[in-house]
């Protein structure tokens, strides 16, 4: 590997980090899409330079745009300047569209959800929380939307279509938003079994598909959530992160609104691995590159308090996938005084080189970075707008 | 020729630098819907950030100025300005203020 691109997206534009495989020297690339909120960029494992970005704003709505140069250069995939567009014969301009798939066959009218009120209230695209690339196709792309949907597209984010059975198969009309809106927010694809996906929802839950996406079922059987009426509810838990390891995905780790979880069956059924965490409130979740049972966390106080208990910047990392009760703290190059900032759901990643390199994102506009597993850290950047999310490419 | 003003970041995004000029299929009276139409047309890469890709409805922090009259509550298919349809005056696409 030559070296490590990455991708940070923040409430005010992009920025693209590169460094060779130390690790330790960077360049910083950015703002890319300056003013506008990048809730997530994301590089196809198929080719590395195809990169998606989701850029949106409360005034323009959402836009996708997309580089096939590593970053240097984006374009929206929908169509460029078109000085004689013709009579309808010019570029649509629908890489930006995601409507909700209606059709009675798929979607049926697909009902409502529940809103704050406790009232049922439609389905509104709001914008584009997650961008994950196809294992093996660098046009093939999943989106996760808030309100709570599914999109794919297969040209390279020209068009998208609703995988519609997410939110048809029929517990929809129990899910609702939490604080931060009704998002999906993670999409797994299983990398031996891409007919296998997960997605997570906030606040509904986790829920698989193992059809490709065309049908699904929820995934929570094992989760308790004391701020739901009924804690063991089919549905209505905040899920705030899901996460696997390549080589056994059949493992899953979850970071709940309250508890971190574990499931040795494909999300069958979960267990509490919280052991001797400070808190067990948190955001991410990750796991080591080669390591499956090496997971990591960044535990925050309270959902009161979206902070660091103590004012201290702590990763926590577990060499048992939780098991162990052998949570240890890693506060080497980690600011442990008077530190109040927090850690969003899509601001930690991990890459594959050897030692595995952690990187996380913080809402004070600092890039964490540990070249050696998380011993130690050292920041990239201190000073971006908030952080919303961080991904990793190990670059040929 | 008519003249259209975008707010900075859509100027970003359809990489220009200044307002805009479109050539409108001739049509009387001249409407904000042909309007943006052609705007739309001449740059793709607009189709949702000033109104709805379906209902077409405008994003609610945007505005639309011309000849120093808000025209923003008009219908869509109301005439323009005749001085906009002459290219004297500009219409104008605007966000709202807002932050702290």
């Amino acid at each position: 590997m030559s070296g490590v691109r990455v991708l940070v997206g923040t409430r005010k534009g992009a920025f693209i980090l590169t460094a060779d495989a130390k690790r330790r020297r960077w360049d910083v690339s950015g703002p890319h899409f300056a003013g506008w909120e990048i809730y997530h960029m994301k590089g196809s494992p198929a080719d590395p330079n195809r990169l998606y970005a989701s850029q949106s704003s409360g005034w323009f709505g959402q836009v996708i745009q997309r580089s096939c140069d590593g970053g240097k250069t984006w374009e929206a995939p929908g169509g460029g300047v078109t000085m004689d567009p013709g009579e309808g014969a010019g570029p649509k301009g629908e890489s930006n569209k995601f409507v909700y798939d209606v059709s009675p066959p798929r979607g049926k009218p697909l009902t409502t959800h529940q809103w704050y009120d406790g009232t049922q209230h439609p389905w509104e695209f709001k914008r584009v929380w997650h961008l994950e690339p196809s294992h093996t196709d660098p046009d093939s792309v999943y989106a996760g939307v808030e309100d709570a949907g599914l999109f794919r597209s297969t040209d390279g984010g020209t068009t998208w279509q609703e995988l519609a059975g997410l939110r048809g198969h029929g517990s929809g009309p129990k899910w609702q938003p939490g604080a931060g809106g009704m998002c999906l927010h993670t999409i797994l694809i299983d990398p031996s079994n891409p007919k296998r996906l997960y997605v997570a929802i906030s606040a509904a839950g986790a829920f698989r598909s193992d059809d490709g996406g065309t049908t699904w079922r929820p995934i929570n059987r094992g989760l308790h959530s004391q701020y739901i009426p009924e804690p063991s509810a089919e549905v209505g838990h905040c899920v705030h992160r899901l996460a696997l390891h390549p080589s056994r995905p059949n493992v899953l780790f979850m970071q709940k609104h309250w508890d971190v979880m574990r499931s040795d069956d494909g999300g069958d059924s979960w267990r509490e691995v919280s052991g001797n965490l400070p808190s067990d409130f948190g955001f991410v979740i990750d796991v080591h590159a080669h390591e499956p049972e090496t997971i990591y966390v960044v535990p925050i106080k309270s959902d009161a308090e979206h902070y660091p208990p103590d004012g201290k910047l702590r990763v926590y990392r577990s060499r048992s996938g939780g098991l162990g009760n052998d949570w240890e703290a890693l506060t080497k190059g980690l600011p442990q005084v008077d530190c109040y900032v927090n850690v969003l759901r899509d601001a930690m990643c991990v890459d594959t080189l050897d030692p595995c390199g952690v990187y996380f994102g913080t809402t004070g506009g600092q890039v964490y970075a540990s070249a050696d597993a998380g011993d130690s850290w050292a920041p990239i950047v201190r000073d971006l707008p908030a952080v919303l999310s961080v991904e990793v490419q190990a670059l040929p | 020729m008519i003249r259209v003003v975008l707010p900075p970041h859509l100027r970003t995004l359809a990489r220009v630098t200044d307002e805009v000029t479109l050539d409108v299929p001739p049509a009387v009276p001249l409407t904000r819907a042909a309007v943006l139409d052609a705007l739309e047309a001449r740059y793709p890469m607009l189709r949702g950030t000033i109104r709805d890709h379906v209902t077409a409805q405008r994003r609610p922090f945007l505005r639309f100025f011309a000849c120093t009259r808000d025209l923003t509550h008009e219908p869509a298919d109301a005439p323009l300005p005749g001085a906009v349809g002459s290219g004297e005056e500009p219409f104008l696409i605007v966000g709202a203020i807002a932050g702290g």
